[in-house]
């Protein structure tokens, strides 16, 4: 503490503070813009580790097996349609599932739970939020898969398959969609359902014709968040999706597929077995640098649209 | 007729219609299609959680010491799941050791030190944005960037693929988790608290530890149990970075594991799951049942510190 003397003269020394306390201060402060830099550094390490992987593959692979009929790195085939296809496929089966169940649990939650209600339902969602994706993967494999998928679609469909795959990645996904969702809904001022009520709307006209329009830019944000995760899930995939070793292009969710995530992850835990100089192993960074890029792109769009909700209100 | 009486007939048709329980199907109908959707989120739960006891519960009430005591082993009967619940406690560890000091650290640059310069700008967005990435990227700059700069450290027969890759993996892949639901738990304290601190001279350090800090705890202590959890279920990185079956060496204590091949709970699972014996499938099943209770456990706390020091300004 710096001893000033009440009554006594006020020097310029009295007024630069105790010289140990703003040295301590500087050191704090610099600590602690270095943590903030990690996170920087951690953005650089990701883009160059990806970007010279991606490079180094392009050099190697001769471009034209990037347009073939599959992905098998083992034999220098890597058609990126097939990937793109099978992670577009999942993503898409995905949010047929996540869409529905978790814009109408946010709708239920917002609108129509009562607070006792929501403090009861809530915590469902937030349970099934922290499941681990390698959980999910196992009940796709053992319930989703042959208790839903085979049950409906007969037995011809193979276990592992991209339906199945892409229903546990909606059932990953619904929580997130639910609570960007819900925040959206939430924000959207009172006056405005109160105006709707006050026009003798009831709680369903209101809901769909006011509170959701209102809301959407929310919605939308949280519909491309569900698909970014979607398409960065990885371990469903890798159990159920069916593309250990690789995989002929295709379009059917009841076949089994590569997703781009799988392909890294049976990539650098050598179930393709891929050492070695030749082309196989930097497709790894070039996959996640297209991954990287499409989920940064999705991100910032649905950043885009939270923040016109934020403008609005 | 009587004006009384006229009054009387319109204070009754205007009191009916608006207490009256006429009901409305539609909208009742339109509310239970809402709730439904948190009804199939908890048949979900429910299946997976009775799916994964009905096989682990007799299968760890009959082979405890086997499962909980043993490693990984080719053959069933002798196979366990020890090795994956020291390493995944170890990654915890990492997480509150250098993530959680890190994440504090970071926020607090952003919350309180950094002025709306554009730096600060690029740092936040970066931060949201490093949040959005795939955790199987995080996987691909551990295997790219620490597993080259710690090879050197490890010998050659673990190439860098060691304790300390996936602990500083994990931890870089939730540090955004933490140093966002910091910044909303610095973002809640009032202003008025720090000027208080301010007037009496304190500095920017002093009021922080003294003032600030103490009052954002609750919100700063569950962000980062939530964040401990996550890494707890979190796969996808760890096999990038060669957590393989059957490898941690608990002997000679945890520096010298450091530097040694690991294995995690959630790894394990998914090498479980991947093996076509159908006894693999049902020790997977029990080691789910371990971690889906030790993530509840540490679910469980964060919500208990948030409701017990839950404080409203």
């Amino acid at each position: 503490m710096a001893e000033v003397v009440i009554g006594g003269r006020i020097t310029a020394e009295v007024l630069r503070g105790n010289p140990s306390r703003l040295r301590r201060e500087r050191l704090m402060r610099g600590l602690f813009f270095s943590a903030a830099l990690v996170s920087v550094l951690i953005s650089i390490g990701i883009v160059l580790s990806l970007l010279g992987g991606a490079i180094d593959f392009l050099r190697k692979v001769d471009l034209s097996t990037l347009w073939s009929d599959g992905w098998f790195p083992r034999n220098n085939l890597f058609d990126v349609r097939t990937i793109l296809a099978g992670t577009l496929i999942v993503a898409f089966v995905a949010m047929i599932v996540a869409a529905p169940l978790g814009l109408g649990a946010a709708l239920y939650l917002s609108e129509y739970a009562t607070p006792r209600a929501r403090r009861y339902l809530k915590p469902i969602l937030e349970t099934l939020a922290s499941i681990p994706s390698v959980v999910l993967g196992y009940f796709a494999l053992r319930v989703i898969s042959p208790e839903l998928v085979q049950r409906v679609f007969g037995s011809q469909v193979p276990l592992f398959n991209m339906l199945s795959a892409g229903i546990a990645v909606g059932l990953l996904v619904t929580p997130l969609v639910a609570s960007v969702a819900e925040d959206a809904m939430h924000a959207v001022p009172g006056s405005l359902r109160e105006a709707s009520y006050g026009l003798g709307a009831r709680r369903r006209s209101t809901s769909i014709r006011v509170v959701v329009p209102a809301a959407v830019s929310g919605i939308t944000a949280s519909l491309i968040l569900g698909v970014s995760r979607a398409i960065g899930e990885t371990m469903i995939v890798a159990i159920v999706a069916g593309g250990t070793g690789g995989s002929l292009f295709t379009l059917n969710p009841l076949k089994g597929g590569q997703t781009m995530t799988a392909a890294i992850a049976a990539l650098a835990t050598g179930s393709d077995q891929v050492r070695g100089a030749g082309p196989a192993y930097p497709s790894l960074f070039f996959v996640g640098l297209l991954l990287f890029l499409l989920t940064l792109g999705l991100n910032i769009l649905s950043e885009r649209f939270v923040r016109r909700v934020r403008r609005r209100f | 007729m009587s004006i009384s009486r006229v009054a009387d007939a319109t204070r009754a048709e205007v009191a009916r219609s608006l207490m009256g329980k006429r009901r409305d199907v539609r909208e009742t109908l339109f509310s239970l299609v809402l709730l439904l959707t948190l009804v199939v989120a908890l048949a979900v739960l429910i299946v997976l959680l009775f799916n994964v006891a009905r096989t682990a519960v007799p299968l760890l009430a009959d082979h405890s010491s086997t499962i909980l005591g043993n490693g990984y082993s080719a053959l069933p009967q002798n196979a366990g799941i020890k090795q994956g619940l020291i390493g995944s406690i170890y990654l915890m560890l990492f997480v509150v050791l250098l993530a959680v000091p890190l994440g504090i650290g970071a926020a607090i640059y952003m919350e309180e030190y950094a002025r709306d310069t554009g730096l600060a700008r690029f740092i936040n967005t970066n931060i949201r944005n490093l949040a959005g990435v795939p955790a199987i990227v995080y996987g691909i700059l551990g295997f790219a960037v620490f597993a080259q700069l710690l090879g050197s450290i490890t010998g050659p027969e673990v190439a860098g693929l060691s304790l300390l890759t996936g602990g500083l993996t994990i931890s870089l892949m939730v540090l955004p988790i933490i140093i966002i639901t910091t910044q909303e738990a610095l973002r809640a304290v009032p202003k008025s608290i720090r000027e208080g601190g301010f007037g009496v001279g304190a500095t920017r350090w002093e009021v922080i530890r003294s003032h600030v800090l103490p009052n954002a705890a609750p919100g700063i202590l569950t962000g980062s149990v939530l964040a401990m959890a996550r890494a707890l279920g979190e796969t996808a990185p760890l096999i990038m970075v060669g957590a393989v079956t059957g490898f941690l060496s608990t002997h000679g204590g945890p520096i010298v594991s450091l530097r040694q091949k690991f294995t995690a709970l959630p790894t394990l699972i998914f090498a479980y799951v991947k093996k076509p014996l159908p006894q693999f499938q049902d020790l997977a099943a029990a080691a789910i049942l371990v971690l889906i209770v030790m993530i509840f456990v540490v679910n469980l706390t964060a919500i208990l510190l948030r409701n017990r020091y839950e404080r409203k300004w």
